[in-house]
């Protein structure tokens, strides 16, 4: 397994990561500044996605329902945006409305990630190897 | 100022950790832990994103309603059996884009002043990402929670398609894409925005009603993929890097799974989402000739008892009936006679990708013992006993030998190439796709009648008793 190979992109990434943070901290200012930042988000972008098929290539078949559950809730992320949204002090006459949409993000974002994690967690749980000696446990459990 | 930096560095740590979880899931030994590593990712972002200064100087309300909310409907939620996995999948898919799609409307509404009074020209990317947020956020809400709807058996499973439906697609569709590049040119102009995302919902609801039950892991994969551009798309509206990462990454874990899975059903995305595949009545089945040989249930078991390995090839149907646990028990007391069990697994067997891995898993059989389609091909010849419960088209020889056939060219497992096949079925009708099964009129295969669950149930018994 050629794990190593993940390594420099994670790096890379990173790297990234802190310019986009050393861009973003000026934002609004000019647009020359914004551009910037534009290109940052792009590279992080284009190299996020070169790692996300690097990483999910090597997935095995078996693990595509917990893979999929897994991507669900970290992209449960969307959380912190809404979040920003439905805390935030609102001018205007809409501000009502847009603290109402942001707690319904808030909201449908928090289902993905706490349902998400507990039930990948659930699944891989159930993945084991074979046990060394044979239980014959007649469990069949009732469910549903 | 500080503060900013800090939880920037927080929101890296949770990128790594991301990137770590999926890297762990690799291997069934490690995913537990990356999976936990990237739960610690979320937790430390959303603890972050707590002491943002809008948030700080505005009010948690809201939040603590909506982190209150969701979290008593998610905990539930990952409570479901196992065999409601790929319906709960697709409530979530609808739940992360609905997240997104109404960011994505809320920051319209909060910054329309300054979207309006911009210079032409400047913005005009961050616009577009918003749009396209939304867009995509609001298809996937609907056409998740229709995919949901199917597989819940809430609407019938077949293709719901009706005349001029084509054409209503197009318009929608025009409208939609109208839409948008009007209001990227007019972003003052709310309507498009509003046109535009009414239509998104619209058409997320028109491209999978016509989509066939046992398409669905192409669909659920396509979905997963928007919910997760989506997100992408509001981390660019937001500058926020750990969106970007986060949305991309299931972005493209979606993207990849639906060419896998249109891979393993030989078909194109295009055929999948236009073709209205399970429509298809049956118009070629030439290879037909010959009469289905049932056999008796005392007859499989001493042929199961005497033989030296055997091959579950789990479908569909093992998931309805909830055979699982019955298919373990029989594995279990052929095993105990020495016998080798192996479980055969085709990518698109169930309605979501890996299906049918978590429910054996459920069952307690050991990972080691589930294969792959092209691992237990080539041993197919020299297996005693294939046992078929509830798959169909998966071990269609049709797809192999007619090139005429609907399902031409798709690989299947090759069940017929062993010394003798059982297939377990309800009743004689025809399977999901409609198709007729020539593998069902072959000498060497036995049909055996009845429900999956008491039939295995019976033949593990019967078994011990030879």
């Amino acid at each position: 397994m050629n794990l190593m190979a993940l390594d420099p992109m994670a790096l890379i990434v990173s790297v990234f990561m802190f310019a986009q943070a050393g861009g973003g901290a000026d934002t609004n200012t000019a647009a020359s500044s914004q551009t910037l930042v534009l290109i940052a988000s792009l590279y992080v972008f284009a190299l996020a996605a070169f790692l996300g098929y690097q990483l999910i290539s090597r997935v095995p078949p078996l693990l595509h329902t917990p893979l999929m559950s897994a991507t669900n809730a970290i992209s449960g992320i969307s959380l912190i945006g809404s979040l920003v949204i439905a805390g935030s002090k609102h001018q205007g006459d809409h501000a009502l409305l847009a603290s109402v949409l942001g707690c319904a993000a808030v909201t449908s974002a928090m289902i993905n990630v706490t349902g998400g994690f507990l039930i990948t967690d659930r699944m891989l749980k159930m993945f084991h190897k074979k046990e060394p000696v044979k239980v014959a446990e007649n469990k069949v459990e009732g469910k549903q | 100022m500080n503060l900013t930096y800090l939880i920037e560095g927080i929101y890296l740590v949770a990128s790594i950790l991301f990137i770590l979880g999926l890297k762990g899931l690799s291997h069934p030994d490690t995913a537990r832990r990356g999976m936990i590593q990237a739960a610690c990712g979320m937790g430390a972002a959303i603890v972050g994103t707590l002491f943002r200064p809008e948030i700080l100087h505005g009010n948690y309300l809201w939040i603590v309603i909506g982190l209150v909310v969701g979290s008593a409907i998610g905990i539930p939620i990952s409570r479901v059996p196992m065999t409601a996995m790929p319906q709960r999948t697709a409530l979530s898919h609808a739940f992360g884009a609905l997240a997104a799609s109404l960011v994505g409307i809320a920051e319209y509404i909060i910054h329309r002043p300054e979207i309006t009074s911009r210079q032409p020209g400047h913005g005009n990317v961050e616009n577009g990402a918003l749009a396209l947020e939304v867009m995509l956020g609001s298809l996937t809400v609907t056409g998740s929670l229709i995919a949901a709807a199917k597989l819940q058996e809430l609407m019938r499973g077949t293709p719901i398609m009706f005349k001029g439906q084509q054409a209503l697609n197009l318009v929608l569709f025009v409208t939609m894409v109208g839409s948008f590049v009007l209001w990227m040119i007019h972003p003052a102009s709310s309507v498009y925005f509003y046109t535009m995302a009414g239509c998104a919902f619209a058409f997320g609801v028109m491209l999978v009603i016509p989509i066939g039950a046992a398409d669905m892991p192409v669909v659920m994969s396509l979905l997963n993929s928007y919910a997760g551009l989506s997100s992408a798309a509001t981390g660019f509206v937001l500058h926020n890097n750990v969106l970007i990462i986060a949305g991309t990454l299931d972005g493209f874990s979606g993207f990849i799974l639906s060419i896998l899975m249109c891979r393993a059903m030989n078909r194109s995305i295009t055929n999948v989402l236009f073709g209205g595949f399970g429509a298809v009545t049956g118009t070629d089945t030439g290879s037909t000739e010959g009469t289905m040989r049932e056999v008796t249930l005392d007859d499989v078991a001493v042929q199961l008892a005497y033989a030296s390995s055997v091959v579950i090839v789990p479908g569909y149907g093992m998931a309805t009936a909830q055979a699982q646990h019955a298919a373990r028990e029989l594995g279990n007391v052929l095993e105990e006679r020495g016998i080798s069990v192996k479980y055969a697994i085709h990518p698109v067997a169930g309605r979501m990708p890996g299906h049918m891995n978590v429910l054996l898993a459920e069952a307690n059989v050991p990972y080691s013992s589930l294969y792959e389609m092209e691992q237990i091909n080539p041993e197919m010849p020299t297996v005693d006993v294939a046992v078929v419960v509830g798959a169909n088209d998966v071990v269609n020889p049709d797809a192999r030998d007619n090139p005429k056939s609907p399902i031409a060219g798709m690989p299947i497992i090759e069940v017929d190439r062993a010394k003798s096949v059982v297939v377990l079925k309800r009743g004689k009708g025809k399977g999901f796709s409609g198709l007729e099964n020539p593998l069902f009129f072959k000498p060497v295969t036995g049909m055996l009648y009845g429900d999956a669950k008491s039939t295995l149930t019976a033949l593990a018994q019967a078994v011990q008793k030879v």
